[in-house]
């Protein structure tokens, strides 16, 4: 048995008739990856008969971790079928790093891999949602009692933090709101003319967008807006507190995280979002026109009455009503996913993602029980 | 046997002599849901000692601290501090002895949306009912105790690793606390930085007269500062040695302290074999 190598690089085996493998190393082992020798050697410890492996490289020139991992996996192999490996030949640092290598450690604790039903786990799901369904409700009474606090006596809240937020989700929102509203208002306002045409009712699309936006669509588009800015920079900032170590320090300072926290940002955008709610719709109404003068060639002030007509003072309260729930909705799931955020940068991600979607949802949802709400007592 | 050649601690172990519990831990367990991290941990901090909590990585000694602080509630076993049981009391007497904590964070904790004055401001205004004035001369004077006079108006961000340990060391004395606790105080230090906050917390230990518990496996600074030790044990998970670091050097209990204290490798000495 023997195999021949390029001249610089050499690796010989023997086995003596008494079991004893003979493997010689010689020349540069540099990048070494020759997929063919190593299958060969790699199957070595598997010879029949075999007693013992001799290691020799005194040839051994050049040689880096590939080689490393050659021998390691060898004497790993040998070693599980307790065949002993002498490496005293090796070159020294080469024998010192296997020994290293090869010295048993500690190993992470081996855990049970469970065998579940698919029943136990999807019961094991179902109570995982109710109890971080409790866990947000009591969230949420914390954030109101903070509130109550708020208006009642004394919180720890930083002016300066509240003024902050104001800005951030004040007049800082309102280009993007502007132009998403603007757009929405278009396509409400082209969707509903195609129809209306039909009937020769063009003039109605004022009313049709008019009412379309003030009513729920500008609250729901400013809402979907802001938990993708603002909600989502509230659970970064604050899951890196948590990883930072801050909220520790302020719960261990007797500070309560809702009032230091949450509510300067969740005061500000229960103001804010109203007020974005209106200009919202005002550019919904806006992009509508723009559909009603130049496709349907309404006269602007014809479109402008037929708007105003078609609102009542109900509707648009209703539509502001919606823009505080969803203030408050935005700022409790920014918040929530931040504080309850894990240790590291990964959980960061995560947090800002959970915040963005659940504040989404939710948004719908209460969309959805308001509408059934109003439906119901006929508002 | 002395290893690192550390200056000869003089002061006496004060659990020697007749002072009053600042802690007293009986019949602790720790655990994440299911996973019980220790159990049986028991021991007691005198006042106005440098007690060491030590042991190796994840055995659990920041666990150990969160509890101490009031941040996790343990599994079983009462945490008394002054004299009062902690996790059974109600949230207003819990509240009372937060306010007489101070903690220094691994990385300081600052609140990185206010200056070094701001934060340190922070539980005076909470705590204290000090004028403005009052305050901003007491933040001035904490600052020049950490050696950090004029930065006051610095942001976190803008300072060194080793300048926001020390400011937050500030803050954490701003309310000059009954006890001090230090998580790994000079990780991340440079020799010289973490040897000048070890004097530092031996001056805040003499002269404010304040309990210092300490979790670290610097030698150099157990050494150093301790006067009381515990040492936990990752396997047994529980407390295995308990003493002036001084004593448990000379006369180590059992062979996972010597180990620990002379820096010797004494895992992989048994498995090299
Ligand atoms: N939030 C957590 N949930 C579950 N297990 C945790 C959590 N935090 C820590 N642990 C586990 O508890 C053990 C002890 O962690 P801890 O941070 O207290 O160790 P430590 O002694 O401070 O270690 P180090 O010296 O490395 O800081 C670790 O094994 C870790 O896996
Ligand atoms: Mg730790």
């Amino acid at each position: 048995m023997k195999m021949e190598q390029a001249a610089t690089r050499q690796i010989r085996y023997s086995l003596s008739e008494s079991g004893l493998l003979e493997i010689s190393f010689q020349g540069d082992f540099l990048h070494y990856e020759h997929l063919e020798e190593l299958e060969e050697i790699q199957k070595l410890p598997e010879t029949p008969l075999l007693k013992k492996i001799i290691l020799k490289g005194e040839g051994i020139q050049k040689w880096d971790s590939t080689l490393l991992v050659i021998l390691y996996d060898l004497a790993q192999k040998a070693g599980e079928k307790k065949i002993p490996v002498k490496t005293d030949n090796l070159p020294e640092g080469i024998q010192n790093l296997l020994n290293l290598a090869l010295t048993v450690k500690r190993r992470p604790p081996e855990t049970e891999e469970k065998k579940e039903s698919f029943l136990t786990r999807w019961g094991e799901e179902t109570l995982n949602k109710y109890a971080a369904l409790k866990k947000g409700a009591a969230f949420t009474g914390t954030a109101f009692k903070s509130i109550g606090r708020f208006f009642t006596s004394s919180v720890v809240m930083r002016p300066v933090d509240f003024l902050f937020a104001l800005q951030d989700c004040g007049y800082k929102a309102l280009p993007i709101v502007a132009v998403i509203s603007f757009m929405v208002g278009l396509i409400f306002g082209f969707v509903g003319s195609m129809q209306l045409k039909l009937f020769g009712a063009q003039i109605y699309v004022a009313s049709l967008v008019a009412i379309a936006m003030v009513r729920v669509m500008g609250a729901v588009m400013t809402g979907i807006i802001m938990a993708g800015r603002t909600g989502a920079s509230y659970a970064a900032t604050i899951g890196t507190m948590q990883v930072n170590e801050e909220v520790d320090a302020l719960k261990t300072m007797g500070i309560p995280v809702t009032d230091f926290l949450l509510l300067p940002r969740m005061l500000a955008l229960m103001l804010t979002m109203p007020l974005l709610t209106v200009f919202s719709d005002l550019f919904g109404i806006m992009g509508g026109s723009v559909v009603g003068i130049f496709l349907l060639d309404l006269s602007p002030v014809e479109y402008w009455n037929y708007s105003i007509n078609a609102l009542n003072l109900k509707n648009f309260l209703i539509g502001v009503f919606h823009g505080f729930v969803f203030g408050c909705v935005i700022a409790l799931c920014g918040c929530y996913y931040g504080i309850y955020c894990g240790k590291d940068a990964d959980s960061v991600g995560k947090a800002t993602t959970n915040a963005v979607v659940a504040s989404i949802v939710w948004i719908i949802i209460c969309t959805a029980i308001i509408t059934v709400f109003c439906e119901v007592f006929g508002i | 046997m002395n290893t690192a050649g550390q200056k000869e601690n003089k002061r006496q172990p004060l659990s020697e002599q007749k002072t009053p519990d600042a802690i007293q831990v009986k019949g602790l367990t720790v655990a994440y849901d299911d996973f019980i991290l220790m159990k049986d941990v028991s021991f007691e901090v005198k006042e106005k000692e440098i007690f060491i909590i030590m042991g190796a990585s994840g055995s659990g000694k920041s666990t150990l601290l969160k509890i101490l602080t009031g941040l996790k509630a343990p599994a079983k076993g009462t945490v008394l501090i002054g004299g009062i049981d902690f996790w059974r009391s109600n949230s207003k007497v819990q509240k009372n002895i937060m306010s007489k904590n101070g903690i220094l964070y691994q990385s300081g904790a600052l609140f990185s949306s206010m200056t070094l004055a701001e934060n340190i401001a922070l539980p005076l205004q909470q705590y204290s009912d000090f004028s403005q004035k009052e305050i901003d001369e007491l933040v001035h004077l904490k600052l020049a105790l950490v050696g950090l006079e004029g930065f006051g108006d610095f942001y976190p961000s803008e300072i060194s690793g080793g300048m926001k340990k020390r400011a937050g060391l500030a803050r954490a004395l701003a309310l000059d606390p009954k006890i001090v606790y230090f998580d790994e105080p000079s990780a991340g230090l440079d020799p010289i930085s973490s040897r000048l906050l070890d004097d530092l917390i031996i001056q805040i230990n003499q002269n404010l007269g304040t309990t210092i518990v300490v979790v670290t496996h610097e030698l150099e600074s157990i050494f150093t500062i301790g006067t009381n030790s515990i040492f936990l044990d990752e396997e047994l998970r529980t407390v295995t040695a308990q003493g002036n670091p001084r004593d448990l050097l000379r006369n180590p209990p059992n062979e996972k302290v010597r180990h620990f204290l002379t820096r010797t490798a004494g895992e992989n000495e048994k498995n090299s074999k």
